[in-house]
C-alpha cells in the first residue's frame, strides 16, 4: 500500500480560548477523494484552516510528501501545492472571473501565458466561466462563484486539493453539475480532502470517509463501507440512505 | 489600441465619466489661456499636484484597503527635502535632484519600517500607529527650524527654467527664432512659471499613467485581492505582509514626488503647507468623493474638492448680493458661512454617490449596457 499523501497525528488547535481540535488522526492517500463528515462544529472547516496554517495547530504533526508541514506559514504550504477552497464560495467580488484565475495562476501573469489547453478544459468542466470571463465575479450566481472558486484551484495542476463545503447553498441543479465535474476532476486523479454535510453528494464521489466530532476523527474507513452499514451511518451520522435518496 | 495600453486597459468604462475627465484635462492644460490671472493658475496647479498625491492615497486605501493617516508625512518629506536642498545647495538641478533622491530614500525607509512592524497589527492600531508618527514627524519638522525654518518654513529659488530667467535662457540659447514671438504664445506671456505649469502638468500625467499600470498589473491584482480578503490572498500563497509593505512604500514615494512638484511649484515650504492634519483630512474626502480603488476617482475628487474649496465662497458672495433684499435667505448664504456648506455638501456627495462619483458612474453604466 503506497504512502499517504497527507497526515495528520494528534493534531489539537486552540482558536484564542477555545479549544477545537483535539487530536485529529487522519490519512489522505494519493490520487483518492477523502470526505470529512460531521454535524455543524465538529471542527471539519478548522482542520482545513489548520491543515493550510491559517490556524496553527497548538500540538501534533502535520506531514505532507512525508515532510512536517505544521510550522510553516500559509503561503510556504500553499507553494508546496495544496489548495484550497473556502467555504462561502471563496471568490474575489470585485476582481473579474479572468483575475481571479489568474490570481492562482502562478506561472502566467497574462491571460495569453495561462495553459490553454488546461484553460479549455476547464471551461468544459464549467461553461459559465467562459461566458462570464470578463465580468466582475461578485455579479455571478452561487453556483457559478462555486464553481469559480473551484475552477481557480485547480488552474494548475496540485498534488492536494482542499476543499470546503461546495454543495453549500446551492440548488440540487447546480449540485449536480459539480458532482458531473468532480467525477471528471478524479480522472484525473487528483488528490482531494473534502468537507462536507451533504450525505448525499458526499457518497457519490467519495473514495474514503473520516467522520468528526466533538474535535476527533470518529471513523475512518472506505465510502462503500459507509454506504453499505445503515446502522453505521445511523450510529456515526444520524441518517439513513433511505432518507436521502 | 494605443489609448488601452496607454491607460493599461483600465478605461474609464462610461461615457459620461469619459467626457468629465476629458472636460477637466482640457480645462487644466488649457488654464494658462482660458482663465487668466495667478489665482486660476494656483488653483489648477494644486489640482495637479492632488491628483498625483490623492491617487497615491487610494492606491493605499482603495486598492490595498490600508487607512493610513501619515500620508501628508511623505507628502512633507518630499517637499521639505527639495526645500532645504535648495536652500542650501543654491537653485540648480542638482540641489532639486539631491533634495528628491534624499526625500525618496527617506520616505521609502520609514515607510519600509512602519510597514514591517504596523502591518501586522489590526487596521485600527495601524491607523493610529501612523497617526502617533504623521504627529511626531510634524513637531519635528517645526522643532528643527534651523534645517526646516520651523513654522515659518522655508521660501528658496528655483532653478533658472523655472523662474524668470527662462528667457534669458531662450536668448542665450539663440532659440528665440522657433517661438513666432519669444515672449508670447497666443497672447500669454510665455515665463517661469508657464514653463512649471507645463512640467507640472507632464509630470502629473506620467505618474498616474505609472499608477494606473501599477494597479493593472499582477501587483496591483494581489492587492486588490488582500483588499478583499487576506486569508483567501495568503492560502494562494501571497505573502500579505510583503505586499502590504510594498503598496505602503509605493504610495510613500508617489505621495514625495507629489510632495517635490508642491515645493517646486510654490517655491515656499512649511508644516501647514504640506504636513498638516487638515491636508490629510482632504485628501481622504478626495478620495472617498472620487471613489476609492478607482484611480479616475483621484482625478474628479481632487477637482471637485479645490475648485469648491476655492471658489465656494466667491459663489456665494455673489449669490448673497443677489438676494440681498431677502432677510433670512442673504444671511444663510452669506460668504462667511462657506466652510458650513462645504461641510453639507461633502455629506450630501458622500450619502449620494457611497461608491464615489467614479463608482456610481460606472455603476450606472453597468447598468445600461
Amino acid at each position: 500500500m503506497s504512502e499517504p499523501l497527507l497526515k495528520l497525528e494528534g493534531v489539537h488547535t486552540h482558536i484564542g480560548a477555545y479549544h477545537i481540535l483535539h487530536g485529529v488522526d487522519l490519512e489522505v492517500m494519493p490520487g483518492e477523494m477523502t470526505v470529512l463528515l460531521g454535524r455543524n462544529g465538529a471542527g471539519k472547516t478548522t482542520t482545513l484552516r489548520t491543515i493550510m496554517g491559517l490556524w496553527k495547530a497548538t500540538a501534533g504533526t502535520i506531514t505532507f510528501r512525508g515532510e512536517a508541514i505544521q510550522a510553516l506559514d500559509t503561503p510556504d504550504i500553499a507553494h508546496r501545492g495544496l489548495a484550497y477552497v473556502p467555504e462561502n464560495m471563496g471568490i474575489f467580488a470585485d476582481l473579474t472571473v479572468c483575475e481571479n484565475m489568474l490570481l492562482a495562476a502562478r506561472n502566467a501573469r497574462h491571460i495569453d501565458q495561462m495553459d490553454a489547453k488546461r484553460l479549455d478544459w476547464l471551461f468544459g468542466l464549467f461553461p459559465a466561466l467562459k461566458t462570464f470571463w470578463q465580468h466582475p465575479a461578485g455579479l455571478l450566481s452561487g453556483g457559478q462563484k462555486q464553481m469559480l472558486a473551484v475552477a481557480r484551484a485547480i488552474i494548475e495542476p496540485r498534488p492536494l486539493l482542499l476543499i470546503d463545503e461546495p454543495s453549500k447553498g446551492l440548488a440540487p441543479s447546480i449540485i449536480q453539475n459539480l458532482i458531473s465535474a468532480f467525477r471528471e476532476l478524479k480522472q484525473t486523479e487528483t488528490t482531494i480532502l473534502l468537507v462536507e454535510q451533504n450525505f448525499n453528494f458526499a457518497r457519490q464521489l467519495g473514495d474514503r470517509v473520516a467522520v468528526m466530532d466533538d474535535g476527533r476523527v470518529v471513523h475512518a474507513g472506505s465510502m462503500a463501507d459507509l454506504v453499505g452499514d445503515e446502522g453505521l451511518q445511523q450510529k456515526l451520522l444520524g441518517l439513513s440512505l433511505a432518507s436521502h435518496s | 489600441m494605443i489609448l488601452q495600453r496607454l491607460f493599461s486597459g483600465d478605461m474609464p468604462r462610461s461615457k459620461v465619466l469619459t467626457v468629465l475627465l476629458l472636460g477637466i484635462l482640457l480645462a487644466l492644460l488649457l488654464t494658462p489661456f482660458i482663465f487668466p490671472g495667478a489665482k486660476a493658475l494656483n488653483v489648477a496647479a494644486k489640482i495637479l499636484i492632488f491628483i498625483v498625491l490623492v491617487a497615491s492615497f487610494d492606491l493605499l486605501l482603495g486598492y490595498t484597503g490600508i487607512v493610513s493617516f501619515a500620508h501628508t508625512m511623505f507628502f512633507g518629506i518630499g517637499a521639505y527635502g527639495v526645500a532645504i536642498a535648495l536652500t542650501h545647495l543654491g537653485p540648480t538641478w542638482t540641489a532639486v535632484a539631491v533634495g528628491a533622491a534624499c526625500a525618496l530614500v527617506i520616505s521609502l525607509l520609514l515607510s519600509l519600517v512602519i510597514g514591517l512592524f504596523s502591518l501586522r497589527v489590526k487596521a485600527l492600531f495601524f491607523a493610529m500607529i501612523t497617526l502617533a508618527v504623521a504627529s511626531a514627524f510634524q513637531t519635528l519638522a517645526s522643532q528643527l527650524s534651523d534645517l526646516t525654518g520651523g513654522e515659518d518654513g522655508l521660501s528658496f529659488k528655483v532653478p533658472a527654467l523655472l523662474m524668470d530667467g527662462f528667457q534669458k535662457m531662450i536668448w542665450d540659447a539663440d532659440l528665440q527664432q522657433f517661438l513666432p514671438h519669444p515672449r508670447m504664445i497666443f497672447g500669454v506671456e510665455v515665463n517661469g512659471k508657464f514653463v512649471a505649469f507645463y512640467l507640472l502638468a507632464a509630470a502629473t500625467l506620467v505618474l498616474f499613467l505609472v499608477m494606473l499600470r501599477l494597479v493593472n498589473s499582477p501587483f496591483g491584482r494581489v492587492l486588490q485581492a488582500i483588499r478583499e480578503n487576506a486569508f483567501r490572498a495568503e492560502a494562494l500563497g501571497y505573502r500579505v505582509v510583503v505586499y502590504r509593505t510594498l503598496s505602503t512604500m509605493l504610495s510613500a514615494a508617489f505621495a514625495t514626488l507629489a510632495g517635490i512638484l508642491l515645493a517646486l511649484w510654490l517655491r515656499y515650504n512649511g508644516p501647514d503647507t504640506s504636513l498638516s492634519f487638515e491636508i490629510m483630512i482632504d485628501i481622504l474626502l478626495m478620495v472617498v468623493i472620487g471613489g476609492m480603488g478607482t484611480l479616475y476617482g483621484s482625478v474628479i475628487g481632487a477637482s471637485l474638492f479645490i475648485l469648491v474649496q476655492n471658489y465656494l465662497q466667491d459663489l456665494m458672495k455673489a449669490a448673497s448680493q443677489g438676494v440681498s433684499q431677502v432677510p433670512f435667505l442673504k444671511d444663510l448664504i452669506h460668504p462667511d458661512r462657506w466652510l458650513l456648506w462645504l461641510g453639507i455638501l461633502f455629506v450630501l456627495s458622500v450619502y449620494r454617490f457611497p461608491a464615489g462619483v467614479v463608482g456610481k458612474l460606472r455603476m450606472r453604466a453597468r447598468r445600461t449596457t
